[in-house]
């Protein structure tokens, strides 16, 4: 294709401010943990390590990102059973309001995240009577992590098709066996995207967390919320805020490896 | 045993499909749903001033409220423009980054030019917006000491920066359906036009936009729907400014259901957005 050499350099240089609008923030972060100066100075003056050995020790965070893996696990491990299962009914039978599920799956991650925590938080003390702590958050992280484990599910089992179970049946192997041996091993590195995508998701989700945590429970996302605005945290929270920086690349990693399909945050 | 239940469950397809559903339909109707519906009865109800607590008969009062009160109008309309502004600036800086991405880049470079812009979406929300925090913080803010030279200054904290950041939060998802657009589209159009004569922008006009355009629309659906409901950004880098978000999340506490009223405006905006661009076909053509 022709594209005259004066379009390409000013698409290039474009593409440039709109990376360099992406990573400057993310690289401040970055060397905003090695500032020396207690209070926000920008550009810094001295750099040190300090911050980080403190973060580590910091108790505060410890206990935070304790609270946010086990949740985010234990939501993760939901959404793939309640996920899969809904992507094998709505790829494998005809059933009246197949069109409705996919509809309702995708609803709690669509409407704002205010709505579905105020909604939840009604539900679960003023309804229910319930008590807001660990098991609310995981209930709630799950259903909108629900539709991010359909989404890669489904896709893989449409693209498989069932000529291959049907193959394995014929040759004498049970239900059970033919979804250990066969669609499992198939669907695998569709789940295991899934599951990242939907943990990634519960690990930094604030606002519905906000609504269903209540006091005793402080996710990482809401630690760093409530220490925002406090002066003498800020360098504890300028490195916690580096540290998930540098991991982001992980999973970008991970998913680029594993499928094609599943890039985009499940959310297409 | 398990060979027989197998075998049992292999011939009844009904009661598969039946056991596969159970469980994650009653989830999220029981769970998600009747959540839902319970908060959207509370609209209509009111609170006793004296004690606080919810006064469960059924009335508009608060729809009237909402509807009489000059405030609550401005504020629907500066998240509105808010939102469009928000899509607006992804479109302009999506639109040549997603060209040079899949028109101009070799394969290679392509693959990770994909990559950088994905990696960001992993990044915590929290922490961009934060990032932006430090950026333009007024007088010491990373902007002033980099654009100072030039002349130009930090915006501050308000709606400008409100837009910037939520621009900044949902561009990913603004370049990853063009991409996909434009790598569907094509090169020979693109020659074919220039053949005829047509400028680069004329091209971009008459050409290229109307066959993205279906992309822009399902990266607006992310851009502008998830600006709507927003409140965490506004209340971080917004200064005083106050989105719909932030009035739901402020009544929650003390009037929960005048903060349920308010949540219906971002809900049905949304809805009838969803309803326009069905119309409108876009969807089907992705």
């Amino acid at each position: 294709m022709t594209i005259s050499r004066n379009a390409r350099l000013l698409l290039g240089s474009l593409l440039g401010v709109g990376l360099a609008f992406i990573y400057v923030p993310l690289a401040v972060v970055i060397i905003n943990s090695f500032n020396a100066s207690k209070t926000f100075s920008w550009p810094p003056s001295h750099f040190t390590t300090m911050w980080w050995s403190k973060a580590i020790e910091n108790t505060g965070v410890r206990e935070a990102l304790k609270w946010s893996i086990f949740a985010g696990l234990s939501a993760t491990a939901i959404a793939l059973v309640l996920g899969t299962c809904l992507a094998f009914a709505v790829s494998r039978y005809q059933f009246f309001g197949r069109e409705v599920i996919s509809l309702l799956v995708v609803l709690p991650i669509s409407l704002p995240g205010v709505v579905t925590g105020i909604a939840l938080n009604n539900a679960f003390t003023k309804q229910l009577g319930m008590s807001t702590g660990l098991l609310t958050v995981v209930i709630g992280h799950a259903t909108f992590c629900i539709v991010i484990v359909y989404n890669n599910a489904i896709a893989r089992l449409r693209r498989m098709g069932t000529s291959l179970q049907e193959a394995s049946m014929d040759l004498g192997a049970n239900g059970i066996t033919t979804f250990r041996l066969i669609t499992l091993p198939n669907l695998a590195s569709a789940l295991f995207a899934g599951g990242l995508l939907a943990f990634g998701l519960s690990f930094d989700e604030i606002v519905v967390t906000t609504f269903t945590a209540g006091p005793g429970i402080q996710t990482l996302p809401i630690w760093i919320y409530n220490n925002l605005f406090r002066p003498n945290q800020a360098p504890i929270v300028n490195v916690v805020a580096a540290t998930l920086v540098v991991l982001s690349i992980i999973p970008i990693y991970l998913s680029q490896r594993l499928s094609q399909d599943t890039t985009t945050g499940g959310r297409f | 045993m398990l060979n027989s239940l197998s075998n049992y469950f292999h011939k009844k397809q009904r009661l598969r499909l039946v056991a596969l559903l159970t469980t994650p339909v009653l989830w999220l109707v029981v769970a998600y749903l009747g959540a839902l519906a319970m908060l959207l009865v509370t609209a209509f109800f009111t609170i006793d001033n004296f004690t606080g607590n919810v006064i469960q008969e059924f009335n508009l009062g608060n729809f009237q409220d909402m509807l009489t009160d000059a405030a609550y109008k401005n504020v629907v309309l500066r998240t509105l423009g808010i939102a469009i502004s928000v899509t607006f600036l992804c479109s302009v800086l999506a639109i040549p980054m997603a060209f040079y991405m899949a028109k101009i880049a070799r394969p290679h470079s392509q693959k990770i030019l994909v990559a950088l812009v994905l990696t960001p979406l992993w990044a915590s929300y929290l922490v961009k917006i934060y990032a932006w925090r430090t950026m333009l913080e007024p007088g010491s803010g990373v902007l002033d000491w980099l654009l100072a030279p030039i002349g130009i200054h930090s915006p501050g904290f308000g709606g400008p920066a409100i837009i910037i950041g939520l621009s900044y939060l949902w561009l990913p998802y603004m370049i990853l359906p063009i991409y996909a657009g434009l790598e569907r589209l094509p090169n020979n159009l693109l020659d074919a036009s220039g053949d005829l004569g047509a400028h680069n922008f004329y091209t971009f006009r008459k050409v290229i936009l109307p066959l993205i355009f279906p992309s822009l629309v399902a990266g607006s659906m992310f851009t502008f729907s998830l600006s709507l409901g927003d409140y965490i950004t506004a209340q971080i880098i917004g200064g005083k400014l106050q989105m719909l978000g932030n009035v739901v999340y402020q009544n929650f506490s003390i009037n929960l259901p005048f903060a349920a009223t308010i949540a219906m405006i971002p809900v049905s905006i949304m809805a009838l957005y969803l309803y326009l661009v069905r119309r409108t076909g876009a969807l089907a053509s992705m």
